[in-house]
């Protein structure tokens, strides 16, 4: 019947996903076994990676794209969607990505960067982007690049929520005052943040982004993931937490019900229970590399 | 979507909050997730009473799924409601890179509804009583069976709100006069 003109790729078919994905967590992983555990807990979305962040830390060197085969194996483990990082700018590493069949692509700070002016062009590309971004100006560069999502960046591999709250604070803060802004205001806006007017205005007429807004970085508990939804996020990411805490299996269905019903105290009280002890954090201060310093 | 067209919205993530509610969407997203969340949440069974009781819903994608008698490729442990008699295969048309828009020709409506498909279910087989008001090429995306409407791409994500007009008159939700054919444009 209807076949004729079937289009892939599109701006609204690459949102799309992300707008699926909303209210659920999306879990780090660098093996099968740890994807399967991810989706036996209920996340909405694995993302696939070498290290996880606190690792990434701990033994420095260049961070690079996942080796595809452990990507295939992950594809191959679980059937929610699969992504994976590939470095800023490296267009080439989202090239191959995307020839892997991967659900989306994260042009991520937490690996090493490979361009120190420019991000990837994501228009050229069928498979959607999520980018990362500390305030309302990044977010909305990226977005003008191409990016179908943001996550707030926080601080990767910390277990401190610190960074994430500032981020989307600062991001959710700004279209705020954005929507209270005059037609003369909103040209200064733009100027002062290092963004397209266009964008500026659909905030100033929306109130919100015109792609979905998670958060990432450093969220370990339960109580994080309530935090940080109640603050306006729309889903988590959640790397280093689940895996370097205690009970990982545990601590992953626990974040799942708490993104679920994060303003229901009785339910985070229930799900916070006995869980272990969560990753062991790190105070920002005492940081050698900040990874959401990568990017601009 | 459907606050848009007047009712009022809640969302549903108790059994209290269900017992309020004259008609339901299950959206898209997960249907693994939404499954276990059912499960935990307490809402499996009051949710297969209601829906025995003739609740009126609209399942799209994952709710769709949810909803199904049989589920090809799902997880072992997926609950299914058995809310109609179809059978579907879980991320059926592939991986995000083939996620899709088309126009569709829907029975009942005068011009074409634009389907948005996200790693979309494919309909393998509709069972007695369900009607088909869409397909696309062999497959059915859009059927009905008494109370209940299921769709295998997203109509709220479209801008378009026809559907779900047409689903809240049938639902006596709305007024069959109020439903106007004409498409409610939202941004995307």
């Amino acid at each position: 019947m209807t076949e004729t003109n079937r289009s892939t790729g599109s701006p609204l078919v690459k949102r799309g996903l992300a707008e699926m994905l909303k209210g659920g967590v999306i879990m780090d992983v660098v093996n099968p076994e740890q994807a399967r555990v991810a989706e036996d807990a209920g996340a909405v979305a694995v993302m696939a990676l070498e290290r996880v962040p606190s690792d990434i830390r701990k033994d420095g060197g260049v961070s690079r794209m996942s080796d595809p085969e452990m990507i295939r194996g992950i594809q191959a483990t679980v059937s929610i969607p699969v992504m994976a990082k590939a470095r800023i700018g490296h267009f080439a590493e989202a090239q191959i990505l995307q020839s892997l069949d991967v659900d989306y692509i994260d042009e991520s700070e937490v690996l090493t960067p490979a361009d120190e002016t420019h991000h990837i062009d994501k228009w050229a590309f069928d498979v959607p982007f999520v980018c990362g971004a500390t305030n309302l100006g990044e977010a909305l560069r990226r977005i003008s690049e191409g990016a179908c999502m943001i996550r707030s960046k926080g601080e990767a591999g910390t277990g401190n929520v610190v960074e994430a709250v500032r981020h989307i604070r600062s991001i959710i803060g700004d279209i705020k005052k954005i929507t209270q802004a005059d037609q003369a205001e909103l040209f200064e806006w733009a100027k002062q943040l290092r963004a397209p007017l266009p964008l500026v205005q659909e905030i100033a007429e929306t109130g919100e982004l015109p792609v979905p807004l998670f958060c990432a970085g450093g969220i370990a508990t339960p109580a994080d993931a309530s935090l940080v939804m109640q603050l306006g996020a729309q889903a988590v990411f959640v790397g280093s937490g689940i895996f370097k805490s205690d009970e990982p299996e545990r601590m992953a269905a626990a974040i799942v019900e708490a993104a679920t019903h994060y303003r229901d105290a009785a339910v985070l009280a229930k799900v916070s229970t006995g869980l272990g002890d969560a990753m062991r954090g790190l105070e920002i201060a005492t940081l050698e590399t900040k990874l959401a310093e990568r990017g601009w | 979507m459907v606050a848009s067209l007047g009712p009022k919205v809640i969302e549903v993530r108790t059994p209290a909050d269900l017992d309020a509610v004259e008609a339901l969407v299950m959206p898209g997203g997960e249907s693994t997730t939404m499954s276990m969340l059912l499960e935990r949440s307490g809402l499996l069974a009051p949710l297969a009473e209601r829906l025995a009781a003739g609740l009126p819903v609209l399942g799209t994608c994952a709710g769709m799924i949810l909803l199904a008698e049989e589920i090809v490729d799902g997880r072992a442990d997926q609950h299914r409601f058995s809310a109609l008699p179809i059978t579907v295969r879980r991320n059926g048309y592939g991986r995000q890179l083939a996620s899709f828009e088309v126009d569709l020709d829907v029975a009942g409506l005068s011009h074409p509804f634009p389907g948005v498909f996200i790693r979309a279910p494919v309909v393998e087989q509709v069972g007695a009583g369900v009607e088909v008001l869409a397909s696309v090429e062999e497959h059915p995306v859009l059927c009905r069976s008494g109370s209940v409407t299921v769709a295998s791409f997203h109509p709220e994500l479209s801008g378009d709100s026809r559907l779900h007009q047409g689903w809240l008159s049938l639902a006596g939700v709305l007024e069959e006069s109020s439903a106007v054919e004409e498409p409610v444009t939202e941004r995307h």
